[in-house]
């Protein structure tokens, strides 16, 4: 608890993370807005409410690289480590820290964007009526709390703020799309890519996993379930954290 | 108390610090001196734990630094006063450092009020000149209360005023029986601020005295004197044993005190120009301890005392 407060008021004692709950916010929160106005009445669905997440999920993802790289930007990491030679348990504490809060930005991010959307369409059915639904919408929050984590352990590893977000928004945006482009073997990798499971545990057809067809064609069923995606996802970035603390141990501060 | 015994630290190939052992005493201020880029930094960094040896081990009382519960209670340091975050106010930084080690919020207020920085506390700490920083960082180490307390390099690039500040406030801390380890390059500012010296060079050590005996090993004492009389007053001091040596119309006498030529001169009516006694330069002594010479490198294993005999005729000649 003590390590949680200290991680507390290091996080908001700068102005950054205030920034970036705003921006997040306001990207995720504005582009539903946006869409629920322009968007023929038909097209507006629960799904298409939540489009705007990783717009929210890539700020929230800055937010916690920068927790971590910040630290060692400036030196206060030895600080850290002097008033807390357990460096595991102080890098726990912030890696809660920042998993927490952006699991909080998400939630209300989501039914921030799925309430403007009621409002602006209040003639569409947006209620959130089956489990597929609800997870859709409050299932964002899970996604950016793990997101958060894969952060700080990407941050551990490479320690340098600009180095840190290129492989953050490099990845989900670019490599994981571009693994499919590789022959025979492309798709089945991109099956497995963190964020491609993470989209699919939010979209996922409850049956088999399969997105919900919004009038787009069939796409051959996913190898796991959503919920099998989710827990997929977050196992893939608590190996990053581990990585990340494994060799945070081991480095000379 | 600290304790180094048989500390190692290699980078790669480069070895930073080789197999140092030495001890710093409670209630006195010691120095640690070397030249930049001897270990000293290196050496700092292991005793807080933040750099693992490979070989090696320091014990803080006793204990690792990794094991003490509650560290900032028992060790302080100030390593460098930039660790800290631009963009968040002087008493947030200190708010974190107390907060992690249980510390009441009360003493962020006494430590910036002992620092002399309550009134720009909530500055942010970017826009601090160096000596504010450096009193930041003060504080800081101060936080816990601590009874060893490690500073390197403190009065790097602050005016002279900051400089007095600082090494007043060495003394007063070592004053009230803690142990107080300061890393400086400068042999002339360990002089006034340290009562013992702990000596590296290249990662090993030299020396490991009291200042003022390090001093005395390190340099010559001379005598310079002029007289219309010279050769005559020559004879006379060469008679009693002393080694001469003619310097730009004068003499320098070794092992002499002023005392003893001013008698001889005295004693035989020779009226005396000058008669000043002379110290070889701190500079130079430390140099030729601690420097890349090649002396240095052949002697290294030969002691100190041999060291400084084999740079006599040297010391001599920088005396002024």
């Amino acid at each position: 608890m003590t390590l949680l407060a200290v991680e507390r008021i290091k996080l908001f004692s700068t102005r950054s993370p205030w920034l970036c709950v705003l921006l997040a916010l306001g990207l995720t929160v504005g582009f539903a807005g946006l869409l629920s106005l322009n968007a023929p009445a038909d097209y507006l669905t629960v799904s298409a409410t939540q489009a705007g997440y990783q717009f929210g999920l890539m700020v929230m993802m800055v937010m916690a690289a920068l927790a971590i790289t910040t630290e060692y930007r400036f030196g206060t990491i030895r600080a850290t480590f002097q008033a807390v030679p357990n460096r595991t348990a102080a890098l726990l504490a912030k890696t809660v820290l920042v998993t927490v809060l952006a699991g909080l930005i998400g939630e209300i991010a989501a039914f921030g964007s799925w309430g403007v959307a009621t409002v602006l369409q209040p003639d569409v059915d947006l209620a959130l009526h089956t489990e597929q639904q609800w997870r859709n919408v409050a299932g964002v929050g899970l996604v950016f709390a793990f997101g958060a984590v894969a952060s700080v352990g990407v941050g551990l590893l490479i320690r340098h703020s600009a180095g840190a977000l290129s492989v953050l928004l490099l990845f989900p945006m670019l490599v994981e799309e571009l693994v499919q482009l590789i022959p025979r073997v492309g798709n089945d990798i991109h099956d497995w890519m963190p964020f491609v499971n993470a989209e699919r545990f939010l979209t996922g057809n409850p049956a088999d996993g399969s997105a919900v067809s919004d009038g787009m064609s069939a796409m051959p069923a996913p190898p796991l379930s959503p919920w099998g995606s989710m827990a997929y996802f977050a196992a893939a970035t608590i190996a990053v954290l581990v990585a990340g603390l494994v060799v945070a141990n081991r480095r000379d501060a | 108390m600290i304790e180094a015994v048989g500390l190692t630290k290699h980078y790669g190939r480069t070895v930073a610090v080789d197999n140092l052992s030495f001890t710093v005493k409670p209630g006195r201020v010691t120095g640690f001196l070397g030249p930049n880029g001897a270990g000293k930094s290196t050496t700092m960094r292991m005793i807080l734990g933040l750099d693992r040896p490979t070989a090696g081990q320091v014990l803080i009382d006793g204990t690792p630094y990794r094991d003490l519960r509650r560290p900032l209670t028992t060790v302080g340091a100030l390593l460098d006063a930039k660790w800290v975050h631009p963009n968040r106010s002087a008493r947030a930084h200190l708010r974190w450092l107390a907060k992690s080690n249980r510390l009441p919020e009360r003493r962020v207020a006494e430590v910036l009020d002992q620092v002399g920085l309550t009134k720009v506390a909530g500055r942010r700490a970017g826009g601090f000149s160096l000596g504010m920083a450096q009193r930041l960082g003060i504080a800081a180490a101060l936080l816990g209360d601590p009874k060893v307390l490690l500073f390197d390099e403190p009065v790097n690039g602050l005016d002279p005023e900051g400089i007095l500040w600082i090494r007043q406030f060495m003394q007063g801390l070592a004053a009230e029986g803690r142990t107080v380890l300061v890393s400086s390059h400068l042999l002339s500012e360990m002089a006034l601020t340290a009562q013992d010296l702990v000596v590296i060079g290249r990662g090993r050590l030299i020396a490991q005295s009291s200042t003022a005996e390090f001093v005395e090993r390190a340099t010559e004492n001379t005598v310079r004197v002029r007289s219309p009389q010279l050769d005559r007053l020559r004879v006379l001091i060469e008679q009693r044993g002393h080694a001469v040596r003619e310097d730009d119309g004068a003499l320098v006498v070794a092992e002499a005190t002023s005392e003893q030529i001013g008698e001889i001169a005295g004693a035989a009516g020779v009226v005396l120009h000058e008669l000043s006694p002379q110290r070889g330069s701190l500079e130079q002594a430390f140099m030729q301890l601690t420097g890349d010479s090649v002396e240095y490198r052949t002697e290294l294993g030969n002691g100190l005392n041999e060291i400084v005999a084999g740079t006599d005729q040297r010391l001599v000649s920088a005396g002024r």
